[in-house]
């Protein structure tokens, strides 16, 4: 295998790491800004992917749709109170063409309800394609296809 | 200060049920007899997850690990998961497919056919004149236990009960009318997702029959400026009670929602506008302008087309207070890329992660949580009147379906839940 640029590599594991800790912390309203304009972002089993077929729990293809999921979640939605944690892998870099690179992660999102055990609660990997542009790389895409197909209650906070 | 009190024997009724049927082990294994092993028809997946032969897919009948197989000649058949010899599991997988049609137990490799019929043992006759099956041995005798199958318009459903009515009497003529208007094209599957909730079965086959709770629980639309309860909406129940359909029109010119910001209770925000509307969009594509159905069909499916969403819910009951969810997401067989991605848009309001509709599994939580301890304790199920009408519009403010769940469960429990003891004010 070949080693990836190491300024890449840099931009997108801080990426992730910056991606995750603003999930981890909280600050819900900054995740969009992560993603271009015109973006895809999607949540979706593994046992769906390894059988081609398409549906995710989440799937947004614009940035104002992940708009739209964050004001919901703050206004509208119902679900345990928690802290998530990420866990991410440094990333693989898969590919690079111009200025868009692909990449992949491992991720673990830990859960803490308000019984205060910390839990397991969905892994996987992101499979993304980042656009590099002045210094910076954002998500183009992002597919969160994840192990855990047995969702404990529901999903709320974006992985 | 003395309080007295005497102690009474009282029973469940439709509006007003013992809190311990959530919780008690014993009304648990009751039910898996009564119910999902008595006289019901159960739903275990769809014609079109298993379209060739020898294709194959692992359900459940309330916990009982059951194998849904379409056999050499068209047939589909089910099993139970438990091999004739140890009670090993046989099929492992989630699903696939079996080209040879042969269902070989990993633990000695008994093999069964399709049906399930036993149709190898290895060393039947020993070894070189040692060992093997006594001569008396029939293998007939030792087949997988085989349910009855039977299909309505590409939902597959099986009993164990030999005395049942045929599947299309159990669901009746109203049920059916239902499942015809979202199977009246073929379909194909989108995929599935699965939901685990820390909470009795019951507690989800009333939520998906109660429509009281949808416009106060689900504030995704209000929120966002869309309130739905002037729109036509519609109640039916089978003959029987359990099972229901709502189901609700689309809009007909402006919806307003003060009427429901007087009487909720959770303070509304003033409306956000939706960034990006194809959220929501809805395209009528059955010969009615029906946007929401959701239908009920006891004691283990919900069939649902909420927008452009179609999708089943299987139940799958795994303890007292262990439940899981099967959603199977499906569209039209002949779909274009673009309406599929629509549909997969759409699918953000539904589902574990559904932004109209999340809250259930959180809700069925809640429930399990509160009435932990609290057997001899009743809930309250009077919103609406405390009868069961087959038809009712509008369906909002009634409890009318959850009640008639009771209703049909209560009859196919009898004596097996026994009447508890409350503490009465003397
Ligand atoms: S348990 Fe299946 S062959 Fe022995
Ligand atoms: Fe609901």
């Amino acid at each position: 295998m070949t080693i990836a640029d190491p300024v890449l590599q840099g931009l997108i594991d801080s990426l992730n790491a910056a991606y995750g800790l603003c999930l981890d912390d909280g600050r819900l309203e900054d995740w969009p800004e992560f993603f271009v304009e015109d973006c895809l972002y999607q949540v979706i089993a593994r046992e769906n992917v390894d059988n081609g077929l398409p549906a995710a729990v989440m799937y947004c293809d614009s940035k104002g749709m992940l708009v739209d999921r964050v004001v919901a979640l703050r206004q509208a939605n119902v679900f345990p109170e928690h802290f998530s944690r990420h866990l991410i892998s440094r990333a693989v870099v898969t590919g690079s063409e111009g200025n868009t690179v692909t990449a992949e992660a491992s991720y673990a999102v830990l859960q803490t309800r308000n019984d205060g055990e910390t839990r397991i609660f969905n892994a996987g990997k992101y499979v993304d394609r980042f656009l590099v542009e002045d210094g910076a790389a954002r998500l183009v895409s992002r597919t969160c296809v994840y192990d855990t197909h047995r969702i404990a209650t529901l999903l709320a906070t974006p992985i | 200060m003395n309080t007295q009190v005497r102690v009474e024997a009282q029973r469940s009724i439709p509006t007003a049920i013992d809190y311990k049927v959530y919780h008690d082990p014993e009304v648990f294994a009751a039910e898996q007899r009564n119910v999902f092993k008595g006289r019901t028809w159960c739903y275990l997946g769809l014609e079109a997850e298993i379209p060739n032969a020898g294709d194959f897919r692992t359900s459940h009948v309330g916990e009982t690990p059951v194998v849904l197989v379409r056999g050499q000649e068209d047939k589909v058949f089910a099993w139970v998961n438990r091999c004739a010899h140890k009670g090993a599991t046989v099929c492992r997988s989630l699903r696939g497919n079996q080209a040879d049609g042969a269902f070989v137990c990993v633990y000695h490799q008994w093999a069964y056919d399709s049906e399930g019929t036993l149709v190898g043992v290895p060393f039947r006759r020993g070894m070189k004149g040692v060992g093997g099956y006594d001569k008396d041995f029939d293998p007939a005798n030792h087949s997988l236990e085989k349910l009855r199958v039977e299909s309505y318009k590409g939902m597959v459903f099986g009993t164990f009960s030999s005395e049942i009515e045929p599947l299309e009497d159990f669901l009746g003529p109203v049920m059916r009318k239902y499942i015809d208007r979202v199977f009246q094209r073929p379909i194909k599957v989108l995929g599935y997702s699965r939901q685990y909730m820390a909470g009795n079965w019951k507690l989800y086959s009333e939520n998906s029959r109660d429509s009281y709770h949808g416009a106060l629980l689900h504030l995704f639309y209000p929120t966002f400026g869309i309130y739905r309860q002037s729109q036509d909406s519609a109640g039916e129940l089978a003959e029987q009670g359990f099972h229901n359909v709502f189901t609700v029109s689309k809009p007909k010119g402006d919806i307003d929602y003060t009427s429901f910001g007087d009487e909720a209770n959770r303070e509304m925000q003033g409306a956000t506008k939706l960034q990006d509307e194809r959220l929501l969009q809805f395209r009528p594509e059955i010969d009615d302008d029906v946007g929401l159905h959701i239908q009920s069909l006891f004691p283990n499916v919900v069939l649902q087309q909420i927008q452009n969403t179609l999708a089943t819910r299987q139940i799958v009951t795994l303890g007292p207070d262990k439940t899981e969810l099967v959603w199977t997401y499906f569209g039209y067989a002949d779909d274009d890329e673009e309406t599929t991605r629509h549909r997969l848009r759409n699918l953000n309001l539904v589902g574990p992660s559904g932004l109209i509709s999340m809250e259930d599994g959180e809700a069925v939580e809640l429930c399990q949580q509160g009435t932990i301890g609290a057997e001899g304790k009743f809930n309250f199920i009077e919103m609406g009147g405390d009868d069961v009408r087959e038809y009712y519009a509008p369906m909002g403010m009634d409890e009318n379906a959850v009640r008639g769940f009771w209703k049909g469960y209560l009859e196919l429990m009898g004596d097996a839940l026994s009447a508890s003891t409350a503490e009465v004010p003397a």
